[in-house]
């Protein structure tokens, strides 16, 4: 509780510079706090849980709260930075070093949906649902367009390792490069192993998947 | 003699819905879907419901043998027409900001004297074997608001606080995802697949989103409530299940439904 | 027993349009529960017309209708006060029948 007020006060500080601001920022933290925290209290007793989805569900990271709190606002350059360098020192690599696997299996993970729902099987292994939100392979035309059109992503960018590392780095933990973005973070959140990361990084960047086609 | 017919033909309809999706995609998506909706408008099953229900208001029920016409929606007892238009509001016989189903619940338990597990058996129905009469009783009463416009009391202090944690809970991201109702539902012309998403934080978006609720959805044949569409999105957002008439519900509803303020009532409304 | 018919019959030149929802599951027979079990075929097989005891559509309908079907038609003829009355049987053998008042 104590620490959420700081960090609201950091923002303002770190926002606007000057010394005054500490007193503008911090008189109008208490009443907003207050609703904030009430709400959350209010979700706790109003959600049961469901199969795998438990109230824990309810409990915040630190990136989820401040990205809750500054939500319809525009975020200060210095709240983004430090979250996207927390994100960033989440991000681990596989031990092998290998990055790539196959598009094949990449290109499945990017069409289901399925996974972590309390309606979901939990025994199944999960999609990161990838098309929900982007364009990527040409002959998919049911796509969203919550994320940005992913067609030619390896071929625009260069079938370099740069390429493949800011791939796995963006779907470990996308908020690493993008503070509070709407894309989830499919490594950080264990909701793909390993090798689905692979795959899907493959689907990205490999010159044959039908991404770059 | 002369007989023209015309039949809302689930398999073969859809099944051209989708193939025309599949040739036209871009801007005419939300075209073609238009016209599936107008197709069904005319013959919307959200009327056998709000028949259904308008026949239970009227007839004595539960241990108390008392009907609806004793329930008051916050215009007097068994009043119905424009009430949903004015719904959520404080009812200061429950002490608490309650929802169209919250207190249609309220007035079975305290009124007609079910316990509250009776009431709350079916609260989303699933075919004739597991009817809801709270579905059919929320479509007769909102029916009773067409052409209404939209009127919650936010300037009344209980649906006030209401509303502001609802606009809290509308921004909260949390879950395995980080999907808070805003990541959906937070930009103008976005789409999940190829559904189009309403940006529910512009005031249009929210008028005409909450304006056609409740609505027979056509995927499940099956007449649904605001409390069902915001119980389906949790899940959807990876959330634990929201407690059928909960604060959170309730909260979020005054939310919505206040930010529809002005716009006339339209619904049960035909979804896909 | 079935839920009644919404219908109504309206005068529009010299026709009566007439526009009926009913409410009935109309499983197909093909679809699988949660466990995976067929759910059984249940769905309207006949639906009959009648315009003031004339019949007016005879119809034989297959599990590809929608559930909570709608079904709008004209016929030549009709006035105000006239009765039209529908039946549908399903292949339970359960039935229905309504009537509406051309208005
Ligand atoms: C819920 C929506 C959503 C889902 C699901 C999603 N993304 Fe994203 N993605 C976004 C958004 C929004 C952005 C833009 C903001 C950002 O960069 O984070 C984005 C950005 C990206 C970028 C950066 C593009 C660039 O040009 O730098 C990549 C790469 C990406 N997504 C890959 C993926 C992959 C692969 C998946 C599936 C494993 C996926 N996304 C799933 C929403 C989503
Ligand atoms: C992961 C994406 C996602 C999230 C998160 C989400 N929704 Fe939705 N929502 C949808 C989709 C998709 C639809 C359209 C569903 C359809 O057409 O069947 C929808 C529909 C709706 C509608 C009905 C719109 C209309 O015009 O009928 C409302 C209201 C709504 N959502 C509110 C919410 C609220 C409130 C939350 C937060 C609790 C939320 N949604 C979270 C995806 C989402």
């Amino acid at each position: 509780m104590r620490t959420r007020i700081v960090g609201h006060c950091i923002g303002g500080i770190a926002a606007i510079g000057i010394a005054a601001s500490i007193v503008y920022g911090c008189a109008s933290a208490p009443a907003e706090n207050d609703v904030s925290e009430r709400a959350e209290a209010m979700m706790k007793s109003s959600f049961k849980a469901h199969g795998q989805a438990t109230l824990a569900r309810l409990d915040q990271d630190e990136t989820q709260r401040v990205c809750s709190e500054y939500a319809g606002r525009a975020l200060p350059p210095a709240v983004a930075e430090r979250i996207e360098k927390a994100n960033l020192e989440t991000i681990r690599y596989p031990a092998d070093g290998n990055l790539v696997g196959d598009w094949k299996s990449g290109e499945k993970i990017a069409q289901s949906g399925q996974g972590f729902q309390y309606s979901d099987d939990p025994k199944k292994a999960a999609g990161a649902n990838c098309y929900a939100c982007h364009q990527l392979s040409p002959k998919e035309l049911s796509y969203g367009t919550i994320g940005p059109s992913l067609y030619r992503f390896g071929k625009t960018r260069g079938y370099t390792d740069e390429t493949r590392r800011y791939a796995w780095q963006k779907i470990y933990n996308a908020e690493a490069f993008a503070a509070c973005s709407n894309m989830p973070r499919f490594g950080y959140h264990h909701i793909l192993t390993e090798q689905q990361i692979r795959d899907v990084v493959a689907l990205l960047v490999d010159p044959a998947s039908p991404v770059n086609q | 003699m002369r007989t023209m017919i015309r039949l809302a033909v689930a398999a073969g309809a859809a099944a051209a819905f989708a193939a025309s999706i599949g040739a036209a995609l871009g801007e005419s998506t939300a075209d073609e879907i238009a016209k599936y909706r107008e197709a069904l408008q005319d013959g919307n099953p959200a009327e056998l419901w709000e028949a259904r229900g308008e026949q239970m208001w009227k007839v004595p029920r539960g241990p108390n043998k008392v009907s609806f016409e004793r329930c008051d929606l916050g215009l007097g007892p068994g009043v119905v027409k424009g009430a949903y238009a004015q719904l959520p509001r404080y009812f200061p016989d429950a002490k608490r900001v309650m929802d169209l189903e919250t207190r249609l619940v309220w007035c079975m338990v305290q009124q007609q004297g079910m316990s509250e597990a009776d009431a709350l058996k079916n609260t989303f129905g699933n075919g004739s074997a597991k009817r809801s009469d709270l579905e059919a009783l929320a479509a007769y009463v909102a029916s009773q608001s067409q052409g209404i416009r939209m009127n919650v009391a936010l300037d009344e202090p209980h649906v006030h606080d209401m509303y502001r944690l609802g606009e809290k809970m509308f921004y909260y991201r949390g879950g395995t995802h980080d999907f808070a109702c805003a990541t959906c539902h937070g930009d103008d012309g976005k789409r999940i697949r190829l559904q189009d998403l309403p940006n529910l934080t512009k005031v249009e978006g929210a008028q005409k989103a909450y304006t056609t609720w409740p609505a027979y959805r056509v995927s499940q044949g099956e007449l649904r409530t605001f409390q069902w569409r915001l119980n389906d999105c949790f899940r959807q957002q990876r959330f634990p299940e929201l407690a059928f008439g909960s604060d959170a519900s309730i909260a979020l509803t005054a939310y919505l439904a206040g930010r529809a303020n002005g716009a006339a009532y339209a619904g049960p409304a035909i979804k896909r | 027993m079935a839920d009644p018919m919404k219908i109504r019959a309206n005068l529009v030149g010299d026709s009566t349009e007439v526009k009926v929802l009913m409410s009935h599951e109309m499983e197909t027979g093909q679809r699988k529960d949660a466990q995976g079990k067929t759910i059984p075929a249940w769905f309207i097989q006949k639906v009959n017309v009648t315009h003031n005891d004339k019949v007016v559509l005879a119809a034989q309908w297959g599990p590809a209708v929608s559930k909570n079907p709608f079904v709008s038609f004209t016929f030549k003829g009709g006035a105000r006060g006239d009765k039209v009355k529908i039946t549908w049987v399903d292949n339970h053998d359960d039935s229905r029948t309504d009537e509406a008042t051309v208005a």
